[in-house]
């Protein structure tokens, strides 16, 4: 073989190997296509038979047993209980944490506490589902008899566990942005650790921490196993949490165990509320991406 | 005077114990659920339990088919996800302009992807993988859709790792003569691949511990035997135990804690196994 087929050859690969590359990416934009078309062609004949405005402000929600009514309210509500809940126990908790590790704990004890707080970030949601039925949700019958077993409370405080770690780390990150100067400066004004993380670094890195709680309450309302575990499936309009609820992803894994016929009504409904899902959360992270870039100081 | 100061530490000092609960909160709840879970799942897992099929009587329950069924969506999953995911981040890292739009919006497609809910990609796996693909409840839908589910961070992970190739190397790959895509072969690759491996670890391990898209895409809860090919319908781990967990009698409960142990003993092992090779490789470089 010559030298300069050797040469051809090379150059050859390089470029094929480049169109291939550019394919590969291709495939997340596909996804994202796919996902909108999939979801909103369903949604689109769907919203043939049912008015977009029955499936807004109706407060029935029965898709399945007759005689049907598609008013998605409930659903809604459940979804929102479930994050107003989580919302209460991970945003102070995550946001204590996040002070804690980044303005007063040690590096030693940090390296000990933040791959503890990635572990719980780790954990399948499936598991804290079974934590929540067989455990939070006994352990509080004791204090509030009136509990049902199947609860919005239970579940909304798992899934605020579960997104702890996610407020923890990434308020932290933008804590540990701030420079260390103006730390400095107020500690040379006679400030306790206290005045400069609430008067200096919180206020500072306020962007990141708002869009960290924003992500958090997303993840919130995407969340499926725990409330499909835990809160039980009773699409009924209520906002006591001590009650059975459903919520729209607790819907949608509660129709796929059943066998659904491609095409039916029924079908089209898991479609609509999918569509439904990923419309709020879409949003919340560009809302969240927004006030990321907007509101960030530069230093 | 005194006393202002006095007050000012004496709320510094309230204030950080109350931050220091907030922390250990996480680490409580953590201790508390292990506890839970071992004291109620350790006494059920036997040989048993690890090679008999699911039954209707606890005592003769087994997860042996949803072990198989996870090892084979997790190899499948890897096999596409990995290729698709590190050929995207050289694409990103190594040939594309980072001034034109198309890498933009890319960048923001890539971003926005890791955001959507788990259950959105079991609609899209339910609607192009198993019906207009035609692939059916297979093992092979259920992998696709885990493989997309992922793979926003295996890209990201990826490019962090070459990233973190050093200039100089590459200049020097490129002074011998190499095209580009043999200085990424000979120099980029090695470097970034115990990176690449330990984000795809992690990604995989949640991946594993999935349990929604599957059931979407139409995974049994029920499956007296193996598969044995791809296009066999199957479970997984995380979806047995769901079917344990919301089943009535008591002692179906206790066969859930041991399913999560098992599980747990797998994302555990995986996550250790990535945290080994990033220690082991970091120091070489």
């Amino acid at each position: 073989m010559s030298k300069d087929t050797v040469k051809k050859r090379a150059y050859f690969m390089d470029k094929l190997i480049r169109y291939m590359l550019v394919i590969f990416s291709l495939i997340s934009i596909i996804t994202t296509i796919l996902i909108v078309f999939t979801l909103f062609g369903e949604s689109f004949v769907f919203f043939k038979e049912v008015s977009i405005k029955e499936f807004l402000t109706g407060t029935l929600w029965s898709p399945v047993i007759k005689p049907q009514k598609f008013g998605v309210l409930p659903l809604l509500v459940g979804s929102l209980l479930i994050a107003i809940i989580s919302g209460i126990i991970s945003i102070p908790i995550g946001l204590g944490s996040a002070i804690y590790l980044s303005e007063y704990s040690s590096d030693k004890l940090r390296k000990i506490l933040k791959p503890i707080l990635e572990i719980l970030a780790g954990i399948p949601s499936i598991v804290y589902g079974f934590f929540a039925l067989t455990f939070i949700t006994p352990l509080f019958r004791r204090i509030i008899p009136n509990l049902e077993i199947f609860n919005a409370l239970s579940a909304g405080i798992a899934v605020g566990i579960m997104t702890i770690p996610m407020v923890a780390s990434l308020s932290e990150d933008a804590m540990r942005a701030v420079p260390n100067a103006m730390r400095e400066g107020a500690y040379g004004l006679g400030s306790t650790t206290f005045e400069v993380s609430t008067k200096v670094v919180i206020p500072a890195a306020l962007s990141g921490i708002v869009s960290s709680f924003i992500l958090a309450i997303s993840r919130a309302i995407g969340e499926t196993m725990i409330v499909a575990i835990a809160a039980g499936a009773n699409p009924s309009l209520n906002f006591n949490p001590l009650k059975t609820i459903q919520t729209m992803t607790g819907f949608m894994v509660n129709v796929s165990l059943g066998d659904i016929p491609h095409g039916s009504i029924e079908y089209r409904t898991l479609f609509a509320v999918g569509a439904l899902l990923f419309i709020m959360t879409f949003i919340m992270n560009i809302i969240a991406k927004v006030v990321i870039n907007r509101y960030r100081e530069e230093y | 005077m005194l006393n202002r100061v006095k007050r000012r530490k004496l709320i510094d000092n309230i204030f950080k114990n109350i931050v220091f609960l907030c922390t250990m909160f996480g680490v409580v709840i953590l201790v508390v659920l292990m506890f839970d879970i071992l004291r109620k799942g350790l006494g059920w897992i036997n040989l048993n339990f690890l090679t008999h099929f699911p039954s209707r009587f606890p005592k003769k329950a087994g997860l042996a088919s949803a072990i198989v069924g996870t090892s084979w969506i997790i190899t499948l999953t890897a096999l596409i996800a990995f290729p698709l995911g590190v050929g995207t981040a050289l694409y990103l890292e190594e040939y594309a302009n980072k001034t034109t739009k198309f890498f933009k919006i890319l960048e923001l497609n890539i971003a926005n992807l890791a955001g959507v809910p788990s259950i959105v990609y079991g609609m899209l796996g339910l609607s192009v993988f198993v019906q207009m693909l035609g692939f059916g409840r297979s093992i092979l839908s259920g992998a696709f859709t885990l493989a997309l589910l992922i793979l926003p961070v295996v890209i990201v992970s990826a490019q962090e790792a070459i990233k973190a190739v050093p200039n100089s190397a590459k200049e020097g790959a490129y002074a011998l003569g190499m095209t580009k895509w043999q200085m990424i072969k000979c120099v980029v690759l090695p470097y970034a691949m115990p990176g690449m491996l330990t984000g795809s670890i992690l990604a995989l391990s949640r991946a594993a511990g999935e349990a929604a898209p599957l059931i979407v895409v139409g995974a049994a809860a029920y499956v007296p035997f193996f598969p044995k090919n791809i296009f066999d319908i199957f479970t997984v781990m995380p979806i047995q135990i769901y079917n344990w967990t919301s089943r009535p009698q008591e002692d179906f409960q206790y066969i859930a804690a041991a399913g999560i142990i098992v599980l747990m003993i797998l994302l555990l092992s995986a996550n250790g196994l990535a945290i080994y090779l990033r220690n082991k490789y970091q120091q070489d470089i």
